[in-house]
């Protein structure tokens, strides 16, 4: 698709970042990062920073939105004006309007909306720095932040994107492999129900390499998924430790 | 999406699916009867009308000049706009591009672009300073279900029957001389789109049939038969045994349509 000039994977088949084909970017993860939000996250994945906060369910505003029948999620997916090389401009432009879209279906899934009828739950997105595969890293953050607001889900939402570069098929492409690869494959995925909740691809991939790299992404989604759980449960193993701090404390005045 | 009335009525629909039938009694895996009329409008630079079922989409390209983007100097520029017309559906409405219209837009073009359809190479007038730019314009005027497969497949065929005026460049001046060529192409993408309806994969969803499905993917591929892009839209999921099956029937049902019009 794009003129090689530039090798991405040397002989020894390393990436640019000192990665190996199937080795996903260092990751961060932070459950309960903001104070007024009912539940939050922040992602570093690579050089991604993404902040994600959910509010509900709550009554929803305007009323005439409303589904008699069950809950209504939004999503907004936002990007800063500083978290690109050229400045972005904040109106929200076309690929965001989609990206909300595609974001907030593939967080459905994991959500009971038919118990919480005439609700909503906002989740808020916004992107401070963007390396590639921001779409991914948001769905990460964002399911951990309805988790973290207390709304039952049917599993997290994990996401991370496969593709192919140089003719090979990689994991986790960063912003520069995503630009002159020859092809993006980014997949969300709930692990415990093997469902792929948002699946998007484009380059130009036989059926073959294809289904290669959702696989490969699935494998990348199930690393994720541990380190999803493991930062929601920090979160609450803080909580616990403090509460019991203070209930010693107590017992002992 | 699903109002009471859709709910008794997705029953029925897939009591159907389940007995490996439709609605209009087509198989699960039929197209629609469709009719493709190309050079409808004359003022447009290549105009294409399709007819799938009783969904109905123009695509009207035009051609102007214009500035190259920074990052491709010496590439024309190929832009893609739908408009979901209120006089095509009771509840499209007038208004700047809503989500459903930008994602219909950003699809087709997707397949477009990422299948190198354009040969954007040989629009460029002056590196850097003047290019072709190619305007789709995706307009549909009755919503029967399916616009994504509709609109591509129109688009496509718009772009098949564009003709570029015939031009002189000299010294920053450009002159349009008498006379046509064709716009060059590369690629003819196909694109299919599968909806999952209790779990089971249809074809060219109607519109009684998308109020009712659960998710719906858009494969485009291209002559080689490889996949050039993939959409996941709707609120519910996939499994991988189900997408593997989905970009098998896109293949094969791409395949077909492009020996039924000879593409």
């Amino acid at each position: 698709m794009n003129d090689k000039s530039s090798k991405l994977i040397d002989k020894k088949g390393i990436r640019l970042d000192g990665r190996k084909a199937d080795e996903l970017r260092p990751l961060k993860l932070q459950v309960g990062v903001l104070s007024n939000a009912d539940g939050s996250a922040y992602i570093e994945h690579g050089k991604n920073k993404i902040l994600a906060a959910a509010f509900g369910p709550r009554e929803m505003h305007p009323k005439h939105l409303a589904l008699a029948d069950r809950m209504v999620l939004r999503c907004r997916y936002h990007m800063a004006p500083f978290s690109v090389q050229e400045r972005k401009s904040p109106a929200p432009s076309r690929r965001e309007v989609e990206l909300s879209k595609v974001i907030r279906e593939s967080l459905e899934p994991a959500l009971f909306l038919e118990l919480y009828p005439r609700t909503g739950v906002d989740v808020f997105i916004e992107v401070l720095q963007a390396d590639g595969g921001t779409r991914c890293a948001s769905i990460t953050a964002a399911a951990l932040a309805i988790a973290d607001a207390g709304v039952p889900m049917r599993d997290l939402v994990v996401a991370c994107a496969a593709g192919k570069v140089d003719n090979t098929i990689v994991l986790d492409l960063h912003d520069e492999e995503d630009k002159l690869g020859d092809a993006d494959v980014p997949v969300a995925y709930m692990p415990s129900l093997d469902a792929v909740t948002l699946l998007q691809m484009d380059g130009i991939l036989t059926p073959d390499e294809f289904q290669r790299a959702v696989d490969m992404a699935m494998n990348g989604c199930k690393k994720i998924y541990e380190m999803q759980k493991e930062a929601l449960k920090t979160k609450y193993m803080v909580v616990k430790d403090t509460e019991e701090k203070e209930e010693d404390e107590e017992v002992e005045e | 999406m699903s109002s009471l009335i859709t709910r008794v009525r997705l029953k029925q629909i897939s009591q159907h699916i389940e007995n490996g039938k439709r609605l209009d009694e087509r198989g699960l895996h039929d197209y629609r009867p469709i009719k493709i009329e190309q050079g409808v409008i004359e003022k447009a630079e290549g105009s294409a009308r399709i007819y799938l079922g009783k969904t109905e989409v123009l695509v009207g390209v035009k051609v102007e000049t214009g500035e190259p983007f920074p990052d491709t100097p010496d590439r024309g520029v190929q832009t893609v706009n739908a408009e979901l017309v209120p006089l095509a559906s009771p509840n499209f409405e007038p208004g700047p591009p809503d989500e459903n219209s930008i994602e219909l837009a950003r699809i087709v073009d997707r397949g477009l672009r990422e299948s190198n359809a354009i040969d954007t190479a040989k629009l460029c007038i002056d590196a850097g300073k003047k290019v072709f730019v190619v305007f789709v314009d995706v307009y549909v005027l009755n919503y029967d279900g399916n616009l994504i497969d509709a609109s591509a497949l129109a688009a496509l065929a718009a772009l098949m029957n564009t003709k570029l005026p015939n031009y002189e460049y000299k010294d920053g001046e450009l002159k349009i001389k008498q006379g046509f060529t064709q716009l060059p192409l590369k690629s003819r993408p196909i694109t299919v789109t599968i909806g999952k309806i209790n779990n089971q994969l249809v074809i060219d969803p109607q519109l009684e049939e998308e109020q009712v499905m659960d998710s719906r993917l858009s494969i485009a591929i291209n002559e080689q038969g490889n996949i050039c892009a993939v959409q996941k839209g709707g609120s519910s999921y996939f499994t991988p045994q189900q997408i593997l099956e989905a970009s098998k029937l896109a293949q094969a049902k791409a395949a077909e349509l492009r020996k039924k019009f000879d593409w």
